[in-house]
């Protein structure tokens, strides 16, 4: 991503090494800090997630190397926590597509699609699981 | 704590245990180095004092040389003090490395023992790998022979964490000629030299958990140029912080060192220019040459980058004809240094005859009469007023003579 122009300082400005400090003097995040960094804008597939056909296995959110699988904490029948795989975050996923080939369920819940393809109409698309032939 | 080893005033060291005793005296918390032949010694003797007790650092073993200065970057980002050793084939490994060390400005020692690199394989010392390294980033200190391996060893840490320079430094000294070639050594004793050292002052350490830093940041086309000249600004200010620490260096030892070293310049017609064990063989060479009346005179440029081009061009700049002495294989134009001095000389305005010369390739023994034929060829380039000599020769090579641009072709 490019870095905003404010943060652009002259040659002999900036701190030696390009070392970036990650809090300023007040112990608030310093503006070099990475946590607003989006890191995604090179990805050419990204993958789709189907959240109908998911059984919350979290092998996907284990398995991403960016942490890029957004849950939720929710109940489970029992009254357990548990976490639910809500959606992706596209800021920082770079569309590896490890998530595609660790999910286990029968129709797979993540598929890899073209960058500009639209969420909605992948997923009315989503292949079917095909009728058992007597 | 680590126990004071007992030295004499003078030790009989070659280079390689000269540089090992340095590590030993600055006390670096963190060597990580892979054996590679000739400098294996240094690192086999530094492990040597950590397993008697004369060393409280850490000695990482890794598998490789791109691992050792992977290892010594972290070490160094860490906040310690960090130093390794290597020749030829394993600094060819490193190199990718080494950028990295002096773009994060990690002030790293690496005592490197000066050998060819393969193909075809040698083991023997020229100057391939610190001619690798030229544009590395990284500080180049030459040492000629044991003692200046061992005193530019200590002054390299010196320079190295200096906070107007924090950047990486390299020393060194030509395998086996100097690695292990025994000579009588005058080391300090360890208080003095660790104290001629100091502490190590930390900057922006990955440890300290209170700030957190991160190391390695890309930087694409709006911030990598300014970054790069930062560095190189670093590289070209630090003559003054090297010349300081010698002047330290000579007011405790009385052993002075600058950045062109010189013999029997003050009234040369003729000159050669060397880096290595060939600037004392050139050095006895002069003096024969002036027996038989040939005024000349020889010079070393102490450190290779940053290279002293003023001082070069100061210290050439009446003398007539210059030999450029190139050891290693220039591959398709004039030889480094050669290329250093021309451009040295035409920069402030002075025009000598310069021309290269090509020798000791491999370890090729390069002895004072092959540099006494350098004399003769310079003067004759002296007394013509113009260049009569070609301008590329390469010396002590088996077959017919092999040089290029030859005059009137």
């Amino acid at each position: 991503m490019a870095t905003p122009t404010e943060r652009l300082e002259n040659w002999d400005e900036f701190e030696i090494g390009a070392v970036l400090k990650s809090f300023d003097e007040n112990g608030n995040y310093s503006r070099d800090h990475s946590k607003t960094y989006k890191v995604a804008d090179w990805r050419v597939n990204k993958p789709i997630f189907n959240r109908s056909t998911c059984i919350d296995c979290d092998n996907c959110w284990l398995a991403c190397p960016d942490t890029c699988f957004i849950v939720e904490a929710v109940e489970n029948k029992k009254g357990k926590k548990q976490a639910k795989i809500v959606g992706i975050d596209y800021d920082h996923c770079k569309g590896c597509g490890v998530c595609v080939e660790v999910c286990p369920t029968p129709i797979k819940s993540l598929l890899m699609f073209p960058e500009f393809t639209d969420e909605k109409e992948a997923l009315a698309n989503w292949p079917k699981k095909e009728d058992k032939k007597d | 704590m680590a126990e004071k080893y007992e030295l004499k005033t003078k030790e009989v060291w070659d280079g390689n245990t000269a540089a090992a005793h340095a590590l030993r005296q600055a006390q670096v918390d963190v060597v990580a180095a892979y054996p590679i032949t000739p400098s294996t010694p240094i690192v086999q003797n530094y492990a040597q004092f950590l397993a008697d007790g004369y060393v409280d650092g850490e000695f990482v073993m890794v598998e490789s040389e791109h691992s050792a200065m992977s290892a010594c970057v972290g070490a160094s980002a860490a906040g310690g003090r960090v130093a390794t050793a290597t020749s030829s084939q394993g600094y060819a490994l490193m190199v990718e490395v080494l950028y990295q060390a002096s773009g994060m400005r990690c002030p790293i020692v690496m005592t490197v023992v000066n050998r060819a690199l393969a193909s075809p394989l040698n083991i023997h010392g020229d100057h391939g790998d610190l001619y690798l390294g030229r544009d590395a980033g990284w500080i180049h200190l030459i040492a000629n022979n044991p003692q200046e391996a061992y005193d530019m060893t200590l002054c390299a840490f010196k320079i190295a964490e200096d906070e107007d320079v924090r950047l990486p430094v390299s020393t060194n000294q030509d395998g086996f000629l100097v690695s292990h070639t025994a000579q009588i050594v005058e080391p300090l004793d360890d208080d003095t030299a660790y104290k001629f050292i100091g502490d190590y002052k930390q900057r922006n350490p990955m440890l300290d958990f209170n700030n957190p830093v991160t190391y390695g940041a890309q930087t694409e086309e709006e911030w990598h140029f300014e970054h790069k000249a930062r560095q190189h600004k670093a590289l070209m200010d630090s003559p003054a912080v090297i010349e300081r620490v010698f002047k330290e260096f000579k007011d405790l030892t009385g052993r002075e060192y600058k950045l062109v070293e010189s013999y029997n310049m003050d009234d040369a017609e003729v000159a050669v220019v060397a880096m290595g064990s060939n600037y004392e063989t050139a050095k006895i060479a002069a003096d024969k040459a002036r027996e038989m009346g040939i005024k000349a005179g020889v010079v070393c440029p102490r450190s290779f980058r940053p290279f002293p081009l003023k001082e070069v061009a100061e210290i050439l700049k009446n003398v007539k004809a210059i030999g450029a002495m190139d050891r290693s294989a220039p591959m398709g134009t004039i030889g480094a240094l050669h290329n250093e001095i021309t451009g040295a000389l035409n920069a402030f305005g002075y025009n000598s005859i310069v021309t290269g010369y090509i020798y000791g390739l491999g370890g090729r023994d390069t002895t004072v009469e092959d540099n006494l034929e350098v004399f003769k060829d310079l003067a004759l380039n002296a007394e013509a007023g113009k260049r009569v000599t070609p301008l590329q020769k390469f010396i002590k090579l088996r077959g017919p003579e092999l040089s290029f641009f030859k005059v009137g072709e």
